[in-house]
């Protein structure tokens, strides 16, 4: 096993499929020889050349449009959105022509197309490179939507999402970059619509995606040691969707809290929520509970910033309080 | 500026040959013929919803079409009906989907907006302006990746020429010297605002192309073999590894922007100044200028009005769209599901 950081990861991920499969091709802004503002590109465009790994302008626009011409002609496009609040600058693209062309046409063409994106907040960037929109492209039919939290799953996932025949939005949390963590040796892949028990408890159940993971672990790992044991679940993939084994440890707990880092109003929290109140309502033992940033943009400052985005201090505090 | 002048017959040199008159014209019947029955049928509350016609702009889709080579690719607007018969689509496909109809283009599932036929080329009709310019040149970027001759060719109207999408597809089409055809429908107006008021320069798109290191060419949209010979150096200078190229056709529809619009806004003088040069009776002219003879021309129209009539009651038996399509091709897997 390799110990690789999530920006190695990355590259990994995509080295490993660009090496095995020719119609895979890369584009975004400094990917190229400057390996990525988040140096999450280092190396590829050394080993793959300028044909496969191709600098952009700054179009946005024109960087997810030539992903979908690509896509819808033969090849297998890796695109990056340096942030993903630059999402909001080609949404049109996203949501308009890649979501509804497949379904507007009857299945006449495919887009086998990879989105990724640095997400969410911890950086001290402020509200126009730290939110985390998870929620803007799981609202769109047509797209997948996948968060890893650490290394292993980026390789897996990001492989996966790049041999997967529909149009992938792949979020990197960027406060996790520099994590590291063991990756499986070989050729590694993962598979879509897939969340992950973490650690398994009988008295909640946890849910949390990306960089709320490991903030989640660690409260269930303080609320342990006060006689609270939680299931710990990593989402992963937003859609696809796990329900089944996020709902049978619901069932199993009898309690359900979420954690998202996504501002409160229409998180994927409330649906996953909405899910469990009309499938288990009657294994509840208490109410559904989501933990959130607010309904704010993201403030830069240290103390804020921190005091927006949910901490193991909050989730350990909410899921103390409301077990009673 | 290369502009191409419509010119009398050079019956000695004729460089666009039988063959390929022909088919202009039957392209151009087809369109016009089609676009009139979809106008009859929307009168008569069988197509639904709304249709933007292309009557009085049949050349430049016809030009353009008959100088492609079969792999090339289309990509249109929500006035995509001529595009996509020009590229052989049926009619009873074009005319079903505009009815809501099983034996639609798309099942009923995309309308009069988003006509498609990827088995002829046609890579779909996209109705929010610009977006589709950035998607033509991508496939132009994976025609160029792949190694094959294939051109990517977009169409789109001189309104389109101010939006960002439009800018940012002729840059990168130009850095990355892209086998595509930007093609400019001008006829004057966007909606219902005349171009020239929100434009701060004449031609709308021949004035930018030096922007984006392409040369400014014009050409009389309502002359097929103008069109067709611009056409023709285009697809030889993408095909050549030349690049993109940006043409303006000068053309007028000669109706409304959409069934909702009776074109109120528009001089009497240009209406009738522009019905004077209706593409299609001036194409028959010029066939028998060059000597075709009135039969063959005449049967050629024939041909097309039959197979119209017949498209139409083919459309007319279908049945609307199965229910159970509803939630099918949302992803690849054929389904809409999203969770396990
Ligand atoms: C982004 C966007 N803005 C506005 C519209 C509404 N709209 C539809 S067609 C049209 C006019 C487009 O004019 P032009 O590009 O000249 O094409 P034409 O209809 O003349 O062929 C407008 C404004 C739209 N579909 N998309
Ligand atoms: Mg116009």
């Amino acid at each position: 096993m390799a110990q690789l950081t999530c920006r190695e990861a990355v590259a990994a991920a995509i080295a490993q499929e660009m090496r095995r499969d020719p119609s895979v091709v890369f584009l975004g802004e400094d990917i190229g020889a400057a390996g990525g503002v988040f140096k999450t590109t280092v190396g590829l465009f050394e080993e793959f050349g300028p044909d496969r790994v191709r600098d952009t302008p700054i179009s946005e626009q024109a960087i997810i449009g030539a992903a979908m011409g690509a896509a819808m002609t033969g090849l297998r496009p890796i695109a990056e959105l340096m942030f993903s609040d630059f999402f909001a600058v080609c949404w049109d693209l996203v949501a308009n022509e890649i979501a509804k062309s497949r379904y507007m046409t009857n299945g006449q063409v495919s887009f086998p197309l990879v989105i990724r994106s640095a997400n969410g907040g911890g950086a001290r960037f402020g509200a126009q490179h730290s939110q985390a929109i998870e929620n803007w492209a799981m609202m769109i039919p047509g797209l997948k939507v996948v968060a890893p939290s650490n290394p292993a799953d980026i390789v897996g996932l990001l492989a996966a999402s790049i041999r997967d025949p529909d149009p992938v939005v792949f979020f990197e949390q960027k406060s996790l970059y520099g994590t590291r963590g063991e990756v499986p040796d070989g050729e590694h892949v993962d598979a879509l619509g897939t969340a992950k028990v973490l650690r398994e408890g009988g008295d909640a159940a946890i849910v949390a995606l990306a960089a709320m993971v490991p903030r989640a672990v660690a409260a269930a790992e303080r609320l342990a040691a006060e006689g609270i044991s939680c299931t710990v679940i990593d989402v992963r993939s937003l859609v696809p969707l796990d329900t089944r084994t996020i709902l049978s440890a619901v069932s199993e707990t009898g309690r359900l809290f979420t954690v998202e880092e996504n501002p409160r109003l229409c998180g994927w929290g409330a649906e996953i929520a909405s899910i469990a109140g009309e499938e288990c309502f009657y294994d509840l033992d208490g109410p559904i509970v989501r933990i959130t940033t607010p309904h704010i943009p993201l403030p830069s400052a240290d103390n804020l910033e921190d005091l927006a985005l949910p901490s193991v201090e909050r989730i350990a505090d909410t899921v103390r309080a409301s077990m009673g | 500026m290369a502009t191409e002048e419509t010119a009398g017959p050079d019956l000695a040199n004729d460089d666009i040959g039988e063959e390929a008159r022909l088919a202009l014209w039957r392209s151009q019947l087809e369109i016009r013929h089609v676009e009139q029955r979809a106008h009859d049928l929307f009168l008569q509350n069988l197509v639904k919803g709304t249709v933007h016609l292309s009557l009085g702009q049949e050349a430049v889709a016809a030009g353009f079409a008959v100088a492609m080579e079969d792999g090339d690719y289309t990509f249109c607007t929500y006035r995509g009906h001529a595009h996509t018969l020009a590229r052989g689509a049926p009619m009873s496909g074009v005319l079903g989907e505009l009815m809501g109809r099983e034996c639609g283009l798309l099942a009923g599932k995309g309308g009069s907006m988003h006509l498609t036929s990827v088995e002829h080329g046609a890579m779909g009709s996209y109705a929010i302006i610009g977006a589709h310019l950035p998607i033509a040149m991508g496939a132009a970027w994976s025609a160029q990746y792949r190694g094959t001759s294939q051109v990517s060719v977009c169409f789109f109207g001189d309104g389109t020429t101010n939006i960002g999408a439009f800018h940012e597809a002729l840059n990168m089409a130009k850095v990355w010297s892209l086998p595509v055809i930007f093609v400019c429908e001008n006829n004057l107006y966007m909606e219902y605002t005349p171009i020239g008021d929100v434009t701060a320069v004449e031609h709308p798109a021949a004035d930018r192309a030096p922007a984006y290191g392409m040369e400014s060419i014009i050409v009389d949209g309502n002359d097929a073999d103008a069109v067709y010979r611009v056409a023709r150096t285009a697809y030889d200078r993408a095909r050549s590894g030349g690049g993109p190229s940006l043409i303006e056709a000068k053309t007028y529809r000669q109706c409304g922007h959409s069934r909702a619009d009776p074109g109120a806004y528009r001089p009497d003088e240009e209406v009738e100044e522009w019905l004077a040069r209706d593409p299609v009776p001036a194409y028959r002219r010029r066939l028998l200028d060059f000597g075709f003879a009135e039969s063959a021309v005449e049967g050629i129209e024939a041909e097309v009005l039959a197979a119209v009539d017949a498209a139409t009651e083919t459309a007319r038996a279908s049945p609307p769209p199965p229910p159970d399509i509803l939630e099918t091709e949302v992803y690849a897997d054929g389904g809409a599901a999203w969770r396990n």
